[in-house]
């Protein structure tokens, strides 16, 4: 139960808001961190705090991409296939995922550690190709820069290859 | 001309700035507020922001400090200012960099509007992929609340002003004003039809301000260096200041930036970003992020200012400038900027919703190979019943791409419908729905 777990946290989320009903994405942003996913249970457990109905949550949870009605892989991995990173290889980046985990864009590895999705722009488009996995944006993807990536990822769980604070031209060294 | 001083970038492209507040603070940050609170009065610095000329930059350029007179004079109750960080117009990326590289420069901008119109309450409405801007700005607000800049009794002035982060979750409507605020009420990005407008009824139906975050950002320079200073910059007086240009695309650098507006686009791709990264010529350019009309070669005289853009038969839009080479097919390019508007189409409006989804199935099948004689006077007509009869500019936006790339490529068109008359039986020229 999310009342439980996190009820400090809940209350702070509430306390920003003079309605209640803005906490929805806060919440079940909460929900997603707690599952992997958003269950029917947790949205009603979040209608309930909200003193909102079920289907006023699930509306919700359905106009957004980044909430999973299902459980997904480990790595969820989102290609930008937009224009911008298309100009300079998106495509071909799916195709070396492809090639490396065996899967294409909305599918997901035996093992369950990977599923790809392609993705509109995530404000990258100047560093393309790009990829976010999970919380983090990998950007200027080469091959051989992919490869380390997935071998990290399988072996640590995350890449200290991902981005940190934006800046391009990259800033000069201090 | 002196050389051209940066404002917005100047703080984080110098070597060893982290964007802590210790560091901001030590290039003049947070003397902005200091010098208004409590000493000018609010009415003075909406005057202020009207005299030097700032226009949105999020898309639309309105007037900024003319948007804030709208709101009702000695309204009584909450009114509300949200910070547009929802960045999603295919192209941009700059809000991304001011957000992560120099946070306190916007809460600052934040903090001058909310004391300008008399907001208690600020959310900065931050697109939900942005996870590091979000832990970004919640710890420069961590600062910020501590030094006494954010919370109750600013220091030690009668002027409170909270700030809060909320994180959208992934759809580009989102960044329409009225669209975000019924996200932020905990509901589906929906537009409102206007009128009324945010000014009187916006969040929870209260006055309400919704600015961009470079917008924001401006705002601690024109405080500290005048209106003056600032409309004599750029292409005064319509167009004052600078943009950041984000250049995308087949260029040797990419990036963001920062140019006095006026500066040609020819400046912008050629010096600025190191012009084409390969032999291979110049051959299209979008000046404004997704929903701006292509341009050609033609255009790179065109100085990036709102009217010579608008003049010219595109728009400044996002400044998100992406340029293509030759070889690229420009059916291809619109293609991917439809499937684009297609995926993020809200379906409030019919003329959008259903629009949207013939136009990528009659361009996708054209690409394919699959096009017919009739399908150019398809996507004419279709464009045209799209355009203008939605709730919100989404309906003007999707059809740029296809529009101005028939005005300028028609040509393109017509080969691949003619190679598909040679090749293809008449039975597979069906409409296919792909899967996107
Ligand atoms: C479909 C659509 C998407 C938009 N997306 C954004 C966006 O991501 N960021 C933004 O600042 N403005 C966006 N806008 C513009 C906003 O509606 C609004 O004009 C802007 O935030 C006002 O701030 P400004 O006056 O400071 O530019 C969008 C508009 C439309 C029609
Ligand atoms: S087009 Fe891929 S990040 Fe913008």
């Amino acid at each position: 139960m999310l009342k439980e777990t996190y009820k400090a946290e809940i209350d702070d989320i509430l306390s920003r808001y003079p309605i209640r009903r803005s906490a929805v994405l806060p919440l079940l942003y909460l929900a997603q961190k707690e599952e992997g996913y958003v269950s029917e249970a947790a949205m009603k457990e979040i209608a309930g705090i909200l003193r909102l109905t079920p289907p006023q949550v699930y509306e919700v949870v359905t106009f957004y991409t980044m909430f999973q009605l299902k459980p997904i892989a480990a790595f969820h991995i989102q290609v930008c296939k937009s224009l911008m990173c298309a100009l300079v290889g998106s495509d071909t980046l799916l195709r070396w995922l492809k090639i490396r985990l065996g899967i294409g864009p909305g599918e997901t590895t035996a093992d369950k550690r990977f599923t790809i999705s392609t993705v509109e722009c995530l404000a990258s488009c100047g560093t393309g190709p790009m990829m976010q996995v999970n919380d983090d944006y990998y950007e200027g993807l080469t091959e051989s820069k992919l490869d380390r990536i997935l071998a990290d990822l399988k072996r640590d769980g995350t890449s200290p290859l991902k981005s940190g604070p934006f800046m391009l031209p990259e800033p000069m060294k201090g | 001309m002196p050389p051209f001083e940066k404002i917005l970038l100047k703080n984080m492209e110098t070597p060893g700035y982290t964007g802590s507040l210790a560091d901001y603070e030590r290039g003049g940050g947070y003397q902005a507020l200091r010098k208004v609170l409590g000493k000018i009065p609010p009415a003075e610095i909406t005057e202020t922001v009207k005299k030097s000329g700032l226009r949105g930059r999020g898309g639309a350029g309105f007037p900024t400090g003319v948007k804030w007179g709208f709101l009702p004079k000695d309204y009584q109750g909450p009114k509300y200012l949200c910070c547009n960080a929802d960045e999603s117009e295919p192209g941009t990326f700059k809000d991304r960099q001011l957000i992560e590289r120099d946070p306190h420069q916007m809460i600052e901008g934040m903090l001058l509007a909310c004391y300008a119109i008399g907001v208690e309450t600020a959310y900065i409405y931050i697109r939900g992929e942005f996870v590091l801007g979000a832990q970004i700005l919640e710890r420069a607000l961590a600062e910020a609340r501590m030094a006494g800049y954010v919370g109750q009794n600013i220091l030690g002035a009668r002027t409170s002003i909270n700030i809060w982060v909320h994180r959208g979750a992934g759809a580009y409507i989102c960044g329409e004003e009225t669209a975000l605020l019924e996200s932020l009420e905990g509901k589906r990005g929906l537009p409102r039809v206007k009128p009324p407008f945010p000014a009187t009824h916006g969040l929870y139906n209260k006055p309400t301000v919704v600015n961009n975050v470079e917008t924001l950002a401006n705002l601690p320079h024109i405080i500290n260096r005048g209106a003056e200073w600032f409309a004599a910059i750029g292409s005064p007086p319509k167009s004052s200041g600078t943009r950041i240009f984000c250049v995308s695309g087949h260029v040797k650098r990419p990036g963001n930036f920062e140019v006095p507006m006026g500066t040609t686009l020819r400046e912008l791709i050629f010096e600025h970003a190191g012009g084409m990264r390969s032999d291979k010529p110049l051959k299209a350019i979008i000046p404004g992020g997704a929903s701006a009309p292509f341009f050609t070669p033609e255009h790179l005289g065109v100085k990036l200012d709102f009217e010579s853009v608008a003049q010219a038969g595109s728009m400044l839009g996002s400044g998100g400038v992406t340029v293509m080479e030759e070889g690229t097919n420009m059916v291809w390019a619109a293609l991917r900027l439809m499937e684009f508007f297609y995926h993020e189409s809200c379906g409030k409006c019919t003329p959008c919703r259903e629009g949207s989804s013939w136009l990528v199935q009659t361009m996708r099948r054209i690409v394919d190979g699959r096009g017919r004689n009739s399908d150019l006077e398809t996507l004419v007509e279709l464009c045209q019943n799209i355009a203008g009869r939605t709730v919100c500019a989404f309906g003007d936006a999707e059809v740029a791409p296809i529009m101005s790339t028939l005005k300028y490529w028609r040509h393109e068109y017509e080969e691949l419908i003619q190679q598909a008359a040679m090749s293809a039986p008449a039975e597979l020229m069906m409409p296919v729905m792909g899967k996107h």
